[in-house]
């Protein structure tokens, strides 16, 4: 891009102050003191902690990204914040976004919409719409007709994963992101910077998986709607408090004895997008199946292994999307033996006795996927269940019934 | 409605001339267990028609073979079929509707069974679903699979590295795989040859999808255009075949022209024309006849539907296959098909419609099954009446899931759209059309 070589670099290289919560005034010793925070933080559909970020410094920006992953190392590295943007949950009323939507499409968009329009996402300086599905596609063009102010990318990555054909792609499309990010942002996103903000995102990624294998170790310690809250935390803050949060939670679900329940252990599928309602995780655990791994907010977990450091960053990023990161529905499967592998892996590292697969209404990929799972982990005699979610569901007993009765099989069938 | 022609189903010879090519199509689908042909399964958004010749391969399309039992009213126990086996009621009926006619043998319109193809390519345009698609179809047949990715036009427009990367992949992982499944090599003057053909249908076809610019239109853009696409968007691209059919069709447009005639419609002659509408959306297959009834009934003719580009976008911005840039412009194609363009284009697009076949209204038929084309089109709407002027309305039903067309809700929908519509012209918000 002919700006890059006139542009400051980003005018904080460690770019991230934080909210003031986390380093200060609050003290994170115990879960129910995290908890509650993350619960406020979920509940704050007007994404308070953003905005706080943002007003400190006049040349800040944030930059909102839908499901399923983007390379948030280089928001990050361009001093900016990223924010997770998962439609408007359980307790926003939607109004105006169901006159955009026709009623067999699934509700994140229109709530998402509803943000948009209700004025919630005025100070967000750019949105990223990733390739997941025709939903979210067709919203990067609604978003581009609706707020021509705003920079919006559709981003793409390949679904041809060899280095010199998906790879040099994606590499590009990496480039044409930066430069985009650039040129809103005013500043230049060096490739030191890079290096800085792979780092900062290697570390939140091994927290995230800290709290995900303890929980699965233990997961009466760790119970699901608290590590639920907490990755959702991830969506709203500066990456860097997000990781002291998690460390807190670790340091205090550690230290803290609760009772070990007679649940049997499950993994939940296809919930990637359009995120359940606290009460449908809190369902599942009560009914008596604890979550010992999910696909939640993939994007905190999208990259299996750390970034290196060394070498050209844009290329690093590419190889470990490539040839290091999850299999799930809005990825193409080029082996078709390996399909269903992943989540077979999961289930047998997690010690999982079951799958549940939880998609939400209407979502194609998701649905599509699930049939090609469940012939996968029926192979294996993993017992599986399936049923569906809106992000506003309200009646929770059917599930709670569902799962209880699948928790109730399991556990015969393992007394046998 | 008052009509010039008796009322009976009038067989011009181009029809004749498609049903015989798709016919001697199917038969040598049919028979490659016994001729030996291989089979490709591929789909029609972004097919390599024009490629998959070059090796001597027979092209089977899903989609197609979806329309057609939904126009023959098999599709609704096929979905059945495939929802029982555990595919959600909420997912594309095409996929279902495909799964269920694996299911019951792959019967074609000949009666004999179709052959499972010998590869499977999965051209990745326009649609999410097609990759979900080939990967349930893949776990049926067992066969070579070969994926070409087409980045969408995010920015509405295609970037080097969207194109290089189309032929990159055409020739280090299509052209390759085709070459091993058929045993035949790739040679580029004949790619060459099949282009320029296509060129020369793909010029014809214009011309008459644009005769509808005439008053009255001689055409209808969407019912008679899902016929009129065929040939081109299908296994015929390239091909004499479609030189000739799409010489014999304009042919008669022209005659229909000189004599100031409508289109043709199953009732025979469409009398006078009272509206001129561009629809947004793929018709629904299950009830084709008796959603088209109630436009010719009113006299509503369509000018123009962007459900005829969906194959392949040739008016608009003058796209031609091109002998000179073989796999270049086959990587164009593919990126050019219509819902791989971002929204603000299929506005503009729209708009663009609206105004030189000199429309009175934007009708979109909402597709359940299709978040490709569905997801915004309400915005899309707003935004074309906003533009234009010209009044816009919304019907819903589903492309071959006879339980989502409901017949008298669409009725009542577009009849009180015409009125809306005379209204608009008394206003003079409109002018009538001719
Ligand atoms: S929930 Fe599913 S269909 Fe809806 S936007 Fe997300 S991925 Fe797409
Ligand atoms: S979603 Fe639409 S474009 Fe995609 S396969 Fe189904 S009908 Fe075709």
């Amino acid at each position: 891009m002919q700006m890059r070589g006139s542009l400051p670099s980003s005018p904080n290289a460690a770019p991230y102050g934080n909210t003031g919560k986390i380093m200060s005034d609050k003290k994170f010793d115990t879960t129910e003191v995290i908890f509650e925070y993350c619960r406020e933080l979920f509940e704050d559909i007007d994404f308070t902690a953003a905005r706080e970020w943002k007003d400190k410094k006049a040349e800040r920006k944030v930059v909102g990204y839908m499901p399923v992953y983007v390379p948030r190392e280089i928001i990050h590295a361009g001093g900016m914040m990223a924010l997770g943007v998962l439609g408007g949950g359980e307790n926003m009323e939607v109004i105006h976004g169901d006159a955009y939507y026709q009623s067999y499409i699934c509700r994140i968009p229109r709530s998402t919409i509803e943000l948009s329009i209700t004025g919630r996402l005025d100070f967000v300086d750019a949105m990223l719409f990733p390739s997941i599905c025709d939903v979210i596609r067709n919203l990067s063009g609604m978003w581009k007709l609706m707020k021509p102010e705003t920079y919006v990318r559709y981003f793409d990555v390949p679904q041809n994963y060899r280095d010199d054909l998906g790879g040099v792609y994606y590499v590009n499309e990496l480039k044409e992101l930066r430069s985009g990010l650039e040129e809103m942002g005013g500043v230049r996103i060096t490739d030191e910077a890079l290096r800085r903000s792979i780092a900062v995102y290697n570390e939140n990624r091994q927290l995230v998986n800290a709290v995900y294998d303890f929980r699965a170790r233990t997961p009466w310690k760790a119970p699901s709607p608290e590590v639920y809250l907490l990755m959702r935390a991830g969506m709203v803050l500066p990456v860097e408090e997000h990781s002291e949060l998690m460390r807190a939670y670790l340091a205090a679900a550690e230290a803290q004895e609760r009772p070990m329940r007679d649940n049997c252990r499950i993994v939940l599928q296809g919930s990637f997008c359009e995120q359940p309602p606290l009460n449908l995780v809190k369902s599942i655990e009560m009914a008596g199946c604890y979550i010992v791994d999910d696909d939640f907010m993939l994007v905190t977990r999208w990259l299996l292994d750390d970034v290196p450091l060394a070498g050209d960053p844009l290329e690093n990023l590419s190889a470990a999307f490539l040839h290091h990161s999850v299999e799930t529905a809005a990825k193409y499967e080029p082996v078709a033996a390996e399909k269903g592998k992943f989540l077979i892996n999961m289930v047998r590292s997690r010690a999982a006795e079951g799958v549940i697969f939880a998609a939400p209404s209407f979502c194609d990929p998701a649905l599509l996927d699930r049939p090609m799972l469940a012939n996968a982990i029926d192979k294996e005699n993993i017992p599986n269940i399936a049923f569906k979610y809106a992000e506003n569901s309200g009646q929770m007993q059917p599930i709670r019934e569902q799962a209880g009765a699948f928790a109730d099989s399991i556990k015969l069938w393992s007394g046998i | 409605m008052k009509k010039t022609a008796p009322r009976e189903a009038i067989k011009e010879l181009s029809m004749l001339k498609q049903k015989e090519m798709i016919a001697s199509n199917y038969e040598k689908l049919t028979s490659a267990p016994q001729t030996g042909a291989r089979v490709v399964s591929t789909y029609v958004p972004g097919n390599l028609n024009e490629l998959i010749m070059c090796f001597d391969m027979l092209n089977n399309l899903p989609e197609i073979n979806a329309i057609q039992n939904g126009m023959r009213k098999k599709s609704g126990g096929m979905i059945l079929e495939a929802e029982k086996r555990g595919h959600s009621e909420d997912v594309c009926t095409y996929v279902k509707s495909d799964i269920g006619y694996m299911a019951k043998g792959a019967i074609a319109p000949n009666g004999k069974p179709l052959p499972s193809p010998d590869l499977l390519l999965l051209s990745y345009t326009g649609c999410f679903t097609f990759m979900k698609w080939f990967e349930l179809l893949r776990d049926e047949y067992g066969c070579e699979t070969v994926m070409l990715q087409v980045p969408y036009e995010g920015d509405g427009k295609v970037s080097k590295n969207m194109r290089d990367y189309v032929v990159k992949q055409l020739k280090q992982e299509v052209i390759p795989a085709l070459e091993r499944v058929s045993g035949v090599k790739f040679d580029i003057d004949r790619l060459r040859e099949n282009l320029a053909r296509s060129a020369k249908a793909e010029d014809d076809f214009v011309w008459i999808m644009q005769s509808a610019k005439n008053t009255p239109s001689p055409i209808d853009a969407y019912f008679g255009g899902v016929y009129y696409i065929g040939p081109i968007f299908t296994a015929f691209r390239g091909t004499e075949d479609a030189i000739d059919y799409y010489k014999l069709l304009r042919g008669e447009i022209e005659q229909r022209i000189a004599l100031g005639k409508g289109p043709i419609t199953p009732e025979g002659d469409l009398g006078e024309e009272k509206y001129r509408l561009v629809v947004e959306g793929p018709p629904n297959w299950t009830s084709f006849r008796d959603f088209w009834k109630m436009f010719y009934d009113e006299g509503a003719v369509v000018v123009a539907s962007t459900y005829t580009k969906v194959g392949g976008v040739y008016d608009y911005d003058g796209f031609r296959h091109d002998p000179s840039r073989p796999l270049e412009s086959l990587a164009e194609y593919c990126l050019g098909c219509y819902t791989n363009r971002n929204l603000p284009e299929r506005v503009k697009m729209i708009e663009t419609y609206m105004d030189e076949y000199n429309a009175d209204g934007f009708l979109t038929n909402s597709i359940k099954s299709c978040n490709s084309f569905s997801a915004g089109q309400l915005l899309m709407m707003r935004e074309i009446e906003k533009r234009t002027g010209k009044p816009a309305a919304f019907v819903e039903s589903d492309l071959v899931d006879p339980r989502y067309f409901s017949a008298s809700n669409i009725k009542n929908r577009l009849e009180s759209y015409f009125q809306m519509i005379d209204q608009k012209r008394r206003a003079g918000g409109s002018t009538r059309a001719a």
